[in-house]
């Protein structure tokens, strides 16, 4: 055979460009938000209904690219005929629902959600809880007030962990949202290596027996810390910049480009501080990634910094 | 999948314990010793080889039965025998008060402190265990023995392990037991049978202490599998019909229709269908489902098969807590006897219809009694509840179509049939049809399970427990248990059905009717029940894993001598309330609240 | 050799996806991401591999082969699909060309041969033939497994003829997928970095394509085809390559036969290397261009392994006097008295020009659409998620596809009582090729370099995890540590190539070479193993 036969041939243009089978037309459900009328695919959820009506939810476990598992309770809203509030992020919508975003039942949930998260949990690095607190009138330090001292408020507080040179978890900043779970098990990188252990109070992230990660089955992806909402799990740069005040995102470049390792063509968004590569993530609405990277892409990046 | 093993290895002792379970490996991949030329070429793996999984808390049990506890190594191993993540399984393992994750001594009690035994001095007995005994005590949740007044769970590991009641339970009785090689040869002191009682004639616990609980032909000879057999007669459409028309409140708390339940069960397509009996009775303040699993535990299983055949299941789960060792055993005789007697199996008294049941033991944790918790425990998962919707009837058990029902309701199954549903709803009041089991405990001269008609009153069933001993006054009722609410003197007239409580702003829960004189101490019983939704409390949401340590430190402060600060208290509950995924963290305040509201003694000191 | 047919999505969507010769786990990790949705959604997964890999240990099945055996094994999977008719009579009949020879040269190929040649149990090859060929929509993937031996380009085609024997080509979920190793292999090709194309896989030897090339360039384009690395060491060897000009690649260490190479590149009588760092090559060189390194201080695009052109960025200034490849090259241009400019956008719309297939690709459309899918022959054409569809129209537009007629040949590198073990090389996730990028940043699983056995090899050659071992082939020796692997069964070792300042893979392997192509044996190498 003669390499010319073997060898590759555009082939003509085809009569069609091919596209992906057709999906079943969804049945539209009309409900009621806010007083205001919408139709939706059915199988969405109440939040992706308020995003069609420009109407703000506020979410911290709720992820796009991660099956809800509407733990954190600040997306509750009011559905009508309900004994109780619903996740919005989770809440399918059923046609003739009506439902209300803002109430005073609504309110004083997300107000003492976010007063127990601030009561207990370190969210000082947690990006938007600041003003969440302040919008809904939450005060955090009513149970001190309450208690008399701050040792009878229990809290997660805890030594940072820092086992590995790639990234530190602070589990004083953790609010259990699940996140990082679902990231590294079957909403992305099935590896397993966390899960939470514990009941109550104490459930917590773990790994096997609580081990550190080098003795885990964690491979270092860093998929947990792409969905972490408080900064409990961050990457060991950001951490040191952090730790010496350094830490200036509003100095940062950051600029797409693709993975120099294998060819499956990941985009990087690269965050540049000081002609240094600082923190690589991937956006999430990306077609490859949906916003995952292995252990090369998001921490292989040092040798352009050295 | 690529399973990350590290660490220690099983010893001999706990894979022999997992594989009496599981049975031998098949495969090197799967923990056999290495076969090459079977394992150098292939294997299966990914799907093929998890779905095992819900063997994941059999298997912790079996090796807590014969070791005591779960090593890494243990915990290894069964990770290799079922394909699970070791993370995810320390996730389950940790979730579950009954596993040891950490060497303990092999003989074990696991002593109730909680709100009923409280009134007769468990914290004290608690006490002088720890102090005799150490390591081999651990508190424990009400164990479903209220009517006793004290209770042990003892357990002892080995190659014949031991697991029973002792209830009541002395510091002498449990010292010499836990002492002892053979711990069952000192249990006299928990033999004698329940104290059962019955208004206007017994129904569903017309055989208790009548019919002999270890006999498929007792059972028969007092009415047994007449059910099944006329159920098999009509016909599952007929069967659900006459449910319906029985109008059947489920008796585990939320008292939705059972017919319309296994209507919306046998009218899904998808299959597989399940049905699963929530045997979880795990509710401080109840042990009616304990009472009929173990003296009538026939006619558990002819009800579930009735369900089965109804709603177009061929496998049932019994799902019993694991502080229930006797009712388990019960159960799981008579599944023997009506297997051999073709009662289960692949065509059930000779009908076409194959049903059978899997008994799986709870691991220690009250959520796990709410329906999709147990359905996430039997899935070998952490007994998390889901949010609902989607409904069971639609996404159970498997994420497939299942009926679930609690243990007594499905017992009424059976005289529905015999009787038929309507005459069957002429007993009890039109939005209550039927009697119903409740567990008197507390200040009573009788305590024990009471069967009631629908409608009668509280005064009544106090009065059938022969009332408060000693000529003292009642301070409060507590009703439906540590979910349930708190009723004062006053309430004594309120009719014992859905409606009525309701009218009186109560819940009947569970049947829990726990009594308190003028001397009990009801800011112990508060903070203990706060203390019960904080340890019980899965952890999944927010407003329930931290509202509920709140709360208790609220009621707990300074000894709980103080009035509690109302508006903090009160927008906690609300939000616990609104905001919660399940029924736990919705309820967790509910007997506080109603303890201010109703409780003369009380109301002062909240209003 | 063109482009995987198929889009990631569609692995999502699949049934039946044979990965042959791919460690996607580790070497493709974001890719495997797709498979796995796949798996949750309910494809069957068939891993074929001599090691049972983390790949292979979320098969349903896996199929532990005999390294070099994979022709074999694809024609005693056609034969069976075609013994029990489940053959596409009417794809083959429509769509191909040359099923009768096929026929004829698989029918000896029964599973019971097939299973003596490579060690896969006939029921498991049997399982495999029906499932792929039953499936309603089925993927191929393959990785180096499959191109580094000398039968590469037979190999490839073996798994081409199961697709067309199956009718799983050209339709969305059903495809052939080569899993690229680097960051632009697609993207090299694309741009005609194949010794007989130019830009758009337009051949050299076809004079109108030329043509046109030299009536934008305004030189004339040479036409003849060029030569293939390997050809390239073999004409050093002849005395008839003399100077060379390395971009971005590290030959001393990365060739098969080390030994070779680096005699040869030594013998140069001029080397030039352009590099982001002093690579054991660039140190051989005579002339040293210091490079910016492309994806983070460069612009351009790269073509992943779904023919998605994709935009990289500038995102860092290059350090010191390091400076764009494209800069360097412009330079180097002026020098031989050309004004170029060193302008990635306006270079990509040269290329735009020339090759129809990328015509569409404007930079502004590349950064609205994240990447668009070659075909994309106009401003309006959405980019093409797999290829072939034409196969299914009727009649077929275009040649019909052919059957090829290849035969299994065993590994060059043969075993023998003095060589007696397979050593197979392969990546590991954490690390890259020759550890140039990936030594930087400080992993925490990496363990170096070892020298992979069975328990039962380890304890047959008397030695413990962590013990050093001597691996002698017929071309060198090295020493490394044991690993004992559950993955490796009795005969097979392996290696990767990742460590080379430590411990030279490449002393061991063979650069026999695919003679159509090029790529080195480094799949097959015979050993011995004794303590050191």
């Amino acid at each position: 055979m003669r390499p010319d036969e073997i060898s590759f041939r555009l082939p003509p243009p085809a009569a069609a460009i091919p596209a992906r089978p057709p999906e079943p037309v969804p049945t539209m459900v009309p409900l009621t938000i806010d007083g205001r009328a919408v139709e939706m695919p059915a199988g969405s959820t109440l939040l992706d209904a308020c995003k069609t009506l420009d109407i703000t939810v506020p979410t911290l476990c709720y992820l796009e690219t991660l099956t809800p598992v509407n733990a954190c309770r600040v997306c509750v809203v009011e559905v009508e005929g309900a004994r109780v509030l619903a996740p919005a992020c989770s809440r399918q919508v059923e046609s003739g629902m009506v439902v209300k975003t803002r109430s005073p039942r609504v309110d004083l949930s997300r107000k003492v959600v976010l007063e127990l998260l601030g009561s207990s949990v370190d969210l000082s690095t947690a990006p938007g809880l600041a003003e969440m607190m302040v919008e809904y009138g939450a005060r955090p330090e009513r149970f001190q007030e309450s208690l008399g001292s701050a040792s009878s408020v229990s809290s997660v507080a805890q030594p940072v962990k820092i086992d590995n040179d790639l990234y530190v978890r602070d589990y004083g900043k953790c609010v259990l949202c699940y996140k990082c779970v679902e990231a590294c098990g079957t909403d992305a990188q099935h590896t397993f290596a966390i899960a939470v252990a514990g009941r109550g109070f104490h459930a917590h992230i773990s790994t096997e027996l609580d081990v550190p990660l080098p003795d885990s089955a964690c491979v270092y992806c860093g998929n947990c810390i792409a969905v972490c909402p408080t900064g409990a799990l961050m990457a060991t740069p950001e951490f040191e910049l952090r730790q010496a005040g350094a830490w200036r995102p509003e100095t940062q470049a950051v600029t797409d480009t693709i993975c120099p390792y294998c060819g499956v063509g990941c985009t990087l968004t690269v965050h540049v501080q000081d002609q240094q590569i600082v923190k690589v993530t991937s956006p999430f609405d990306n077609d490859v990634t949906r916003g995952n990277l292995c252990v090369k892409g998001r921490f292989g990046f040092e040798y352009v910094n050295k | 999948m690529d399973l990350h093993i590290t660490g220690a290895e099983a010893t001999d002792a706990e894979r022999e314990a997992v594989d009496r379970l599981l049975g031998a490996p098949a495969t090197g991949w799967q923990g056999a010793a290495r076969d090459i030329g079977r394992d150098g070429r292939t294997a299966v793996g990914g799907r093929l080889v998890s779905g095992d999984r819900d063997q994941l808390l059999p298997a912790f049990h079996a090796v807590q039965d014969a070791i005591g506890w779960i090593s890494h190594g243990a915990l290894n191993y069964i990770c290799t025998r079922l394909s699970v993540p070791p993370a995810e399984a320390w996730g389950v393992v940790t979730f579950y008060h009954l596993l040891a994750t950490e060497p303990r001594p092999a003989a074990v009690a696991h002593v109730c402190d909680d709100i009923a035994c409280r009134l007769n001095g468990a914290d004290q007995l608690c006490r002088d265990l720890e102090s005799r005994l150490a390591h081999a005590v651990h508190r424990s949740p009400c164990l479903g023995q209220c009517d006793k007044g004290s209770a042990a769970l003892i357990t002892r590991a080995g190659s014949d392990p031991e697991r029973f009641v002792l209830a009541p339970a002395t510091v002498d009785q449990i010292s010499t037991v836990l002492a002892s090689p053979k711990l069952a040869d000192n249990r006299r002191a928990s033999e004698g049978g329940p104290s059962v009682g019955a208004g206007a004639g017994a129904r569903i616990a017309r055989r208790i202490m009548v019919a002999d609980p270890t006999s498929l032909a007792s059972y028969r000879q007092h009415g047994g599998y007449v059910a099944l057999t006329k159920a098999i007669g009509l016909g599952p459409a007929a069967v659900i019909a006459e449910v319906s028309a029985a109008k059947l409140l489920g008796r585990g708390g939320a008292a939705f229709p059972t017919g319309r339940k296994w209507d919306a069960v046998a009218r899904e397509s998808a299959r597989p269908h399940y049905v699963v009996c929530n045997a979880d009775e795990s509710e401080p303040g109840t042990f009616k489902d304990r009472v009929l699993m173990e003296q009538d535990p026939f006619a558990v299983i002819e009800a579930m098969t009735i369900c089965g055949m109804a709603t177009g299941s061929e496998r049932g789960f019994i799902y019993i807590r694991g502080e229930y060792p006797e009712s388990e055993a019960a159960i799981g005789e008579a599944m023997k006897q009506a297997r051999a007697a073709g009662l289960l199996g692949s065509r059930v008294a000779g009908s076409n219809h194959a049903f059978d049941i899997e008994i799986r033991r709870g691991g220690g944790a009250y959520i796990c009694g709410e329906e999709t918790a147990l359905f996430n425990s039997i899935e070998g998962k952490r007994g998390e509840p889901r949010s609902k919707p989607p409904f069971p009837a639609q996404h159970g058990l498997f994420g497939k179509p299942t009926a679930v029902n609690n243990v007594e309701t499905l017992v009424n199954v059976l005289d529905i049939l015999i009787e038929g549903g309507a005459q069957w709803a002429r007993t009890g009041t039109a939005g209550s049809t039927g009697t119903r089991l409740f567990c008197l405990s507390g200040h009573v001269a009788k305590p024990g399970v009471y069967e009631i008609e629908c409608g009668q009153t509280l005064r009544h069933a106090i009065d059938l427990a022969a009332g408060i001993p000693g000529g003292r006054a009642l301070q409060a009722v507590l009703l439906g248990g540590a979910a349930g609410t708190f009723v004062g003197p006053d309430a004594l007239e309120m009719p014992l059905s859905f409606e009525g409580a309701r009218a009186a702003n109560a819940t009947l829960g569970s049947g829990v009717v726990m009594v308190f004189d003028e001397t009990a101490d009801l800011m112990d019983t508060l903070a203990r029940i706060a203390q019960f939704f904080r340890d019980e409390s899965c952890g999944q949401c927010v407003p329930c894993r931290v509202g509920t340590v709140r709360q208790a430190e609220l009621l707990s402060r300074r000894g709980g001598s103080l009035d509690p600060p109302t508006v903090l208290l009160a927008e906690l509950g609300q939000a616990m309330r609104d905001a919660s995924i399940c029924g736990l963290g919705q309820t967790a305040a509910s007997a506080i609240e109603s303890a201010f509201a109703n409780v003369p003694a009380l109301k002062g000191r909240a209003s | 050799m063109g482009g995987g047919t198929s889009s990631y999505q569609e692995i999502e969507e699949t049934d039946c996806i044979l990965l042959w010769g791919s460690n996607a786990r580790e070497t493709h990790p974001i890719f495997f991401h797709h498979l796995l949705a796949g798996l949750k959604r309910g494809a069957k997964l068939y891993a074929i591999d001599p090691r049972r890999t983390a790949s292979a240990q979320w098969a349903d099945v896996w199929a532990g082969l005999d390294v070099g055996t994979d022709i074999a094994l694809s024609n005693a999977m056609a034969r069976e699909i075609i013994a029990s008719g489940l053959a596409n009579r009417e794809f083959i009949e429509q769509a191909t060309t040359g099923v009768e020879a096929y026929r004829e040269l698989v029918e000896p190929w029964t599973l019971a041969r097939g299973a003596a040649e490579t060690g896969v149990p006939a029921a498991v090859i049997r399982e495999m033939a029906h499932t792929f060929a039953t499936a309603k929509r089925a993927i191929i993937c393959w990785t180096l497994g499959i191109t580094e031996h000398h039968t590469a380009v037979h190999n490839v085609m073996s798994l081409i003829n199961l697709a067309l024997l199956t009718g799983h080509v050209g339709r969305w979920g059903s495809g052939l997928n080569p899993l690229r190793g680097q960051n632009n292999v697609q993207g090299g090709g694309d741009m005609g970095a194949l010794p007989d194309r130019l830009p758009g896989f337009q051949h050299v030897e076809n004079d109108a394509v030329r043509a046109k090339f030299d009536a934008v360039y305004g030189v004339a384009v040479p036409p003849k085809k060029g030569w293939h690395l390997s050809d390239m060491f073999n004409a050093m060897d002849r005395g008839e390559l003399r100077a060379l000009y390395v971009i971005g690649e590290n030959p001393v260490q990365s060739e098969a036969d080390q030994h070779r190479a680096t005699r040869l590149l030594e013998g140069l009588e001029l080397l030039v290397v352009q590099d982001i760092f002093l690579t054991e090559t660039a140190q051989r060189a005579d002339i040293v261009f210091p490079a910016a390194a492309g994806a983070f201080e460069s612009d351009g695009t790269v073509t992943n392994s779904e023919r998605r052109v994709q935009r990289v960025r500038k995102t860092l200034n290059p350090p010191g006097e390091a400076r764009e490849d494209l800069a360097i090259i412009c330079d180097l241009a002026r020098q031989l008295g050309h004004d170029w400019t060193p302008d990635a956008e306006a270079m990509w719309n040269e290329v735009r020009q020339l090759s129809p297939v990328h015509a569409g690709m404007s930079y502004a459309r590349l950064e609205q659409h994240s990447g668009l899918q070659w075909p994309c022959y106009d401003d309006q054409h959405p980019g093409e998620l797999f290829l072939h569809s034409r196969l299914w129209e009727r009649p077929v537009r275009g040649p019909r596809a052919p059957f090829s007629l290849v035969r299994h040949e065993l590994p060059l590198d043969q075993l023998d009582a003095e060589f007696p073990l397979r050593l197979t090389t392969g990546r590991r996730l954490a690390e890259y090729n020759t550890g140039v990028q990936t030594g930087a940043y400080a992993s925490p699983t990496r363990r170096g370099e070892t020298i992979d056995l069975s328990p039962e090899d380890a304890s047959r050659l008397g030695l413990a995890e962590g013990q050093p071992a001597r691996i002698t082939s017929r071309r060198g020796a090295v020493v490394a540590p044991v690993h004992i692997d559950q993955a490796l069964r009795p005969g097979l070792t392996f290696m990767t190539f990742h460590f080379p300042d430590d411990v030279a893979t490449n002393m061991l392997t063979n650069d026999a070479t695919d003679p159509l192509v090029g790529t080195a044996e480094f799949k097959a190498t015979a050993v011995r193993i004794e303590r050191a």
